[in-house]
């Protein structure tokens, strides 16, 4: 899939009118198709050093809370960041050119 | 922009509003906050459809945590309360029961793909069982570790309905020679580069008779958040082996070697499936059944109680599936400690209530609750460490005030 499509379409959804919800509850007959809608994302990153590298990059897999909700402090500086970046490719095999991640562990140290 | 002082009123009037069991309209009028005991644990309480507000750690992939009160209310989780945990955010939005099928292949005489109709005219058993995600409560640890910065809402205790795993793969044929079974459902990765969740079982295991495909939950259809239509239900087993929206089951003649059984989900092997702070165990093996824990439901921390009032602690325990012998509860600290009295027994696998009465002299006390398993197992007086913040079953502390 191509990244830079997904991680626009997560802009735009962050961007899109808020929606209010209404979800379809469970099915007393149990054979209704069901069709589920997520509230759309509240969470938005800090600003901060190369932040649209880090959106691209990032929200195409998750959540922006993903980054937000870890822990803090002297230990969760840039060697924690660039361990996370790193599993992030060499793991979950996000695509993330060579060129961009000392950038987006420049701003997640920075920022978180 | 909202002070802090506004976020925390907001959020008592939003958790007033879920005892009162209000509807709450939309996601525009539900602004709300809950705060987690640790460092950067503010959350949104979020709401989804299906589900009640719910604290919300991660939005895409979900992950939602149960408030904490909810277990005060009985010893069953509401499907409207039951966490969601979700790891590749390819979540399957439309479902129709009428086209889902199940396939059953590798080792077998007869490979077979069954209907959800299909499966609902085999014979039914349910089970109460409790669900615990493998890091509730890794917010607590310390030092503090990388992952899901859960509080203690990542666990549930539910009536599943389904069919046993035994008698699907009686079904199909296993082949001798077989020694694991792999469990894939509709969820999948953004990229393809990503690992599918895939989960194994040994065979043995997996023909034990309580394994489930369970199609309902209390009654009801699962929640799609909850793995609608069909999700395997590991009894004792920490939630990581549950697969939602489950679709595929093989049985192969080897160990699975994929990613999220051979690198993932890993626990010391050792003992105490614990390592020394900060350092990296030998040898790993993967999470299992669920370490023995027990909570208090009915006070929370920094609660103020009356003074020699007479006063009922209520709370559960739980274990792996040995169930619960007894439940001991100390008003000093750990000092000293008194026997409570167990509630209904729903089964090895389930929550089990307890309470007990107490009077508080005025001042300051810790309330600590222990459980100690049939097989023995009991609770650790201090928590033990491992890298990936799994386990967690330290003996709980309540700090109350009584004047």
């Amino acid at each position: 899939m191509k990244l830079s499509t997904l991680a626009a379409l997560a802009l735009m959804s962050l961007a899109g009118p808020m929606v209010a919800i209404s979800g379809s509850g469970p099915s007393e007959a149990g054979a209704k198709p069901v069709s589920y809608k997520f509230p759309n994302e509240t969470a938005t990153f800090k600003p901060g050093p190369n932040l649209e590298v880090v959106k691209n990059n990032c929200m195409a897999c998750h959540s922006v809370d993903y980054v937000q909700t870890q822990p803090r402090g002297a230990k969760f500086k840039e060697d924690f960041w660039r361990a996370e970046v790193t599993k992030m490719i060499k793991v979950y095999g996000a695509p993330i050119a060579e060129a961009d991640v000392g950038k987006i562990v420049e701003y997640l140290t920075q920022t978180y | 922009m909202i002070d802090r002082r506004t976020l925390l009123r907001n959020s008592g009037a939003a958790i007033a509003a879920l005892g009162a069991g209000m509807a709450l309209p939309s996601l525009r009028a539900f602004a709300a906050t809950a705060a987690l005991p640790f460092d950067n644990g503010e959350r949104p309480l979020v709401k989804f459809p299906q589900k009640r507000p719910m604290i919300g750690l991660t939005s895409r992939p979900p992950q939602l945590e149960t408030p904490f009160s909810v277990f005060n209310k009985g010893p069953i989780t509401p499907n409207n309360a039951f966490f969601v945990r979700y790891h590749l955010a390819q979540v399957p939005l439309d479902i129709d029961p009428d086209k889902f099928t199940v396939e059953i292949k590798g080792k077998v005489d007869t490979p077979v793909k069954l209907s959800l109709a299909e499966i609902k005219k085999m014979p039914a058993i349910d089970i109460v069982a409790v669900n615990q995600c493998s890091g509730n409560s890794r917010g607590f640890f310390n030092p503090r570790v990388a992952g899901g910065q859960l509080g203690n809402g990542a666990m549930g205790n539910a009536r599943w309905k389904g069919v046993s795993l035994k008698s699907i793969l009686d079904r199909a044929g296993v082949q001798s020679g077989a020694r694991q079974v792999t469990f894939n459902g509709m969820d999948g990765p953004v990229t393809d580069k990503t690992p599918d969740f895939i989960k194994a079982l040994d065979i043995d295991h997996a023909r034990d008779g309580e394994v489930m495909l369970a199609y309902a939950m209390n009654g009801a259809d699962l929640p799609l958040l909850n793995g609608y239509p069909l999700r395997l239900v590991v009894p004792g087993y920490y939630g990581t082996y549950w697969v939602k929206h489950l679709n595929e089951i093989t049985v192969i003649d080897n160990v699975f070697d994929g990613f999220w059984m051979k690198t993932a989900y890993r626990i010391p092997d050792n003992d105490c499936n614990c390592v020394e702070p900060g350092t990296a165990p030998k040898a790993t093996v993967p999470i299992n059944r669920f370490k023995v824990r027990s909570f208090i439901t009915s006070v929370a921390d920094g609660a103020k109680l009356k003074a020699r009032a007479r006063i009922t602690l209520k709370g559960f325990a739980f274990d792996g599936g040995k169930g619960i012998k007894d439940v001991a509860v100390s008003t000093d600290g750990g000092k000293t400690w008194a026997q409570a009295r167990l509630g209904k027994d729903l089964g090895k696998y389930s929550f089990r209530e307890w309470r007990m009465p107490v009077r508080l002299a005025a001042g300051a006390h810790e309330l600590k609750v222990r459980a100690t398993s049939n097989g023995g197992e009991a609770q650790p007086t201090e928590p033990l460490w491992n890298g990936a913040g799994y386990l967690r079953n330290v003996i709980e502390t309540v700090r109350v005030t009584a004047a």
